[in-house]
């Protein structure tokens, strides 16, 4: 019936110009020393990506967010679900602390990181002056190669801990009462038994969705870098998105760009892709 | 879940540790607001939460004239209103072609549906942003909503709850004399309603959130959504007051957080759906 | 052998009460199943004997043990789930060896990679998987050892649920309508099978049903609860035949007893809808209800002493029965009489027909339901045709 062809039509075609050429675009943008504006762009084959691979500010980016990633996960899982586990454990004041910790996942980022500046200024800033009135060692949080990186990986873990928990929630529901039932009579009824035997296991699905999705925003940071440091000082808070952005569109090194997009690409899409696997994989197991 | 519910000693241990982490979840929301309410000699002048003096009506004053801090947000709910509705207008066709109707290269063309949505939409920037230079239609709305026009997202969950409204329905239409355009809009989205305003509330989320794209396709003022805005006044403000600018990054963040509290059922889903992907 | 003993049970859920008192004695090795209409309080009954609910009232006690306030696994009891509750991550020899490594490792022992390593932890894990084959074998599920519960069939997974609660040994072996998910035929092997069971390891079993037919054949006992109440314990057969409550009397049967409005005047004389019923009962005045088994109806020629006369509304071949559904002026629904093909075979939809029934046969109970048991004047009971 040509009718789903009508239908599905204009869907298809923006999908094309808007998803697909232009993906395949950067693949070939990246192979050119193409910088916005200029008439004559040539082809240079993989030279955009040995430049990439041997650019000190690109290893040290990427070095960066792999680290940050690898920091920002294990974190914002392993908070979000402690406190899903507790929110989950009682009846009382549920509501409040679901909608507390999960507000951070939906205010604005760009608003809340100027916030967070105000929060972490060297002297007016509430984090400053907590630590001195503790006679603790204070810092300037975003002006410090050492703290600027850590810092984003806090901002990182306190927005993204919400939707950890958001999940997790659903997930700890979703585990039948019977089967705790089952555990208490077989002897395992103490916290811990409970955990092992039927609690992780059973929404062990939703922990690996959540690892990769939490992975996948982690790498995907941006904001925060933009507003708050630039990517200083000297790299030591520079991120992959940030570099993708400022090369491309700062620098207009249109083709460098180009290559560091299409280096993010192959990144989320393999994460992307381990996660449909693994969620195929159990939605087809019974 | 327990049948049984906690001991007292668990109970507010329960509390105690949940009350630790909200607070400290909190602080940004507290601050925000806590400085939002002070004249900026408070604020130099050492810790307090609440204000000596209320200084509130200056500081959402100053806010909302020193920059056109409401003509960023009315830019953020156009644009968001616009984009869900052309999502919804070209989605909704699509996914019921793919759900309901047989034409040829349906599988295929369905996959190419599941490729877009493995592709963040960062690395798309650099080629719309040519593409949009092209078209001549960068600096205006055009730019901020052209790219977001078709959505694989509200494709694949649209056609995810299409597959399961019985045929019968869609025969009944037909012998009604309805057209399969109208057969979309009059019986298979209202029937889908959940799954809409699931994709509704996620959509506007995460434009009304998007700060990348705007960076990249907008420089004029008057056209910034409020990401871009709440920047451009922080620039703007640099140095001095923080007074109105923790005023108005109350005010940038206030519309979703509202909405978040009175339906947060809606949230919570638009999540989930995302996340049945 | 454990007896198992309720004293004065009583929960509520809030404001709405769901066990009202109830005591039982359960004797040592029997098989006592407590049987009723959904939301009658008995899963609710079976849970509190578990540890899995505490009541607000009352008291258990298993053995010669009061239990109350003991947690589950301190009991000794051992459960059977509707849906079997098998852990679905671990295979049928995890779940089957669940409960002796909770029982016989100690939690460090138990911890995955290093609890291997710690003395003594090898020899039990040896005996724990020894046991374990026992069970499997004596409930044939030895070959499916190595598979997970989504890989095996409702039978085979009843079956696990089974042999993980025997491997314990428990002194009672508590079960919540295990046989409910699964298919008709199916259903009516495993009955035999959980009866052989019974009779094998002669262990307190207490089963929890809302099938009076699986509950008629399985059991030594049947307590039978309504709405939270114990209404009557006592066998199978005395339940059938000498109801104490009506609800018990339409509860329990197929086709189901059939009830008849009657009023018993000054004299004591009982009569249906106008009519005489040849009952002498030494009753007061008021109504009363009068049940009868669709086996204990006979076809007669012509209205008699104790008989219902009417039209014929339906006729069910059962093949080696009739039902004979006849619509009379006595009673709101069709009265059923069953019949061998021989004495109905020539009836059909709207013939006249007449049954009747011997007095001995008649059960009634008063306007609350309850049973009478009145005196029978034997000089003033006439005879039924036959």
């Amino acid at each position: 019936m040509l009718a789903g062809l009508g239908l599905a039509g204009p869907a298809l075609l923006l999908l094309l110009a808007l998803f697909l050429l232009p993906t395949l675009s950067i693949f070939v943008i990246a192979a050119t020393d193409w910088q916005f504006g200029a008439q004559t762009l040539a082809f240079v084959g993989l030279d955009n990506f040995s430049a990439l691979f041997a650019d000190p500010t690109f290893r040290r980016a990427l070095i960066n967010t792999l680290g940050f990633v690898a920091v920002v996960v294990p974190a914002t899982v392993g908070l979000g679900l402690l406190v899903a586990l507790l929110i989950e454990s009682d009846r009382s004041l549920r509501g409040f602390y679901r909608a507390v910790h999960f507000l951070p996942f939906m205010a604005t980022l760009a608003a809340m990181a100027v916030v967070w500046e105000a929060l972490l200024h060297p002297t007016l800033g509430l984090v400053n002056q907590v630590l001195a009135a503790f006679g603790a060692p204070t810092a300037n949080w975003l002006r410090d190669e050492r703290t600027a990186l850590p810092v984003l990986a806090v901002i990182a873990i306190w927005q993204n801990l919400g939707f950890a928990m958001v999940i997790f929630l659903a997930a700890l529901k979703a585990v039948p009462q019977e089967l705790y039932d089952a555990a208490a009579v077989d002897g395992a009824d103490a916290g811990y038994d409970r955990l092992q035997t039927v609690t992780l296991p059973l929404i062990a699905p939703a922990t690996v969705f959540v690892v990769i999705a939490v992975a996948i925003r982690a790498f995907e940071t941006f904001d925060p870098v933009l507003i708050l440091t630039h990517g200083g000082p000297a790299n030591a808070s520079e991120l992959l998105l940030h570099l993708l952005y400022v090369e491309s569109f700062d620098y207009m090194r249109t083709g460098y760009g180009a290559a560091v997009t299409v280096v993010f690409l192959l990144i989320i899409m393999a994460l992307t892709l381990a996660q449909a696997r693994v969620m195929d994989h159990r939605r087809r197991e019974p | 879940m327990r049948r049984h519910p906690l001991s007292w000693p668990a109970r507010t241990g329960r509390h105690l540790v949940l009350a630790t982490t909200a607070t400290l979840v909190a602080v940004p929301f507290v601050w925000m607001l806590s400085l939002s309410f002070k004249a900026p000699s408070e604020i130099t002048a050492g810790f307090s939460l609440l204000p000596q003096h209320w200084h509130a009506v200056e500081n959402y004053t100053l806010a909302l004239t020193a920059s056109p801090l409401l003509r960023f947000l009315a830019n953020g709910f156009a644009v968001c209103a616009a984009i869900l509705a052309f999502q919804i207008l070209i989605s909704a066709p699509a996914a019921y072609a793919f759900a309901k109707l047989r034409f040829p290269g349906r599988q295929a063309l369905f996959a190419l549906v599941l490729i877009g949505l493995l592709i963040p939409h960062q690395v798309l920037a650099l080629p719309l942003y040519v593409l949009c230079w092209k078209l001549g239609i960068l600096n205006t709305y055009a730019a901020l909503i052209l790219p977001f026009v078709v959505s694989p997202l509200a494709i694949f969950l649209f056609r995810q709850f299409f597959l399961g409204i019985p045929d019968d329905i869609i025969h009944a239409a037909r012998l009604d004399g309805l057209s399969e355009t109208a057969i979309v809009f009059r019986i298979m989205l209202p029937m889908a309603l959940p799954a809409v305003i699931a994709f509704g509330a996620l959509s506007v989320v995460v434009h009304w959130n998007d700060l990348f794209w705007p960076s990249i396709a907008i420089t004029s003022e008057h056209l910034k959504p409020p990401t871009l805005g709440i920047i451009a006044f922080r620039d703007q403000e640099r140095g001095s007051d923080y007074g109105p600018l923790m005023a108005a990054a109350t005010i940038v963040v206030l519309p979703l957080l509202a909405a978040f509290l009175f339906a947060q059922r809606w949230f919570i889903a638009g999540l989930n759906a995302g996340a049945v992907k | 052998m454990t007896s198992v003993s309720l004293r004065d049970i009583a929960k509520s859920y809030g404001a709405t009460p769901v066990l009202k008192g109830v005591s039982l004695e359960v004797a040592a090795g029997e098989f006592l199943t407590l049987v009723g209409p959904s939301g009658c309080g008995k899963s609710t009954l079976l849970r509190t004997i578990a540890g899995l609910e505490t009541s607000d009232r009352g008291s258990v006690a298993i053995g010669d043990r009061v239990v109350d306030g003991q947690r589950p696994k301190a009991r000794d009891v051992a459960m059977v789930f509707q849906s079997y509750a098998l852990y679905p991550h671990m295979t049928v020899e995890g779940n089957l060896a669940l409960p002796l490594r909770m029982r016989r490792l100690s939690a460090w022992q138990r911890l995955p990679v290093i609890g291997r390593a710690l003395p003594g932890a090898v020899e039990v894990t040896e005996l724990i998987a020894h046991d374990v084959r026992e069970v499997a074998r004596s409930l044939a599920i030895d070959g499916l050892l190595a598979r997970k519960p989504s890989q095996l069939s409702g039978g085979q997974r009843q079956r696990v649920a089974v042999g993980r609660a025997l491997v314990r040994r428990p002194k009672v072996f508590l079960m919540d309508e295990p046989l409910s998910n699964l298919d008709a035929k199916l259903r009516i092997e495993m009955r035999s099978e959980l009866k052989e069971l019974h009779r094998r390891l002669g262990i307190t079993f207490i089963y929890v049903t809302h099938d009076q037919c699986e509950a008629m054949t399985l059991s030594d006992r049947v307590a039978v609860m309504m709405a939270g109440e114990l209404v009557q314990v006592a066998s199978p057969q005395d339940l059938y035949a000498d109801p104490q409550d009506v609800r018990v009397a339409t509860f329990i049967g197929s086709p189901g007893i059939n009830l008849i409005g009657a009023t018993v005047d000054a004299n004591g004389t009982v009569r249906v809808a106008g009519t005489v019923f040849g009952l002498a009962t030494g009753l007061a005045p008021g109504s009363v209800e009068l049940g009868i088994r669709p086996e204990a109806l006979h076809r007669v020629e012509r209205a008699g002493v104790r008989t219902l006369s009417g039209r014929v509304h339906l006729v069910e071949h059962l093949g080696s029965d009739l039902l004979v559904h006849v619509t009379t002026d006595g009673a709101a629904r069709p009265v059923v009489a069953r019949m061998t093909p021989a004495q109905g075979r020539d009836l059909k939809r709207g013939d006249a027909v007449h049954v009747a029934v011997d007095a001995a046969n008649v059960l009634m109970f008063d306007a609350d339901g309850r049973r009478l048991r009145p005196p029978a004047t034997p000089a003033l009971l006439p005879q039924a045709h036959g």
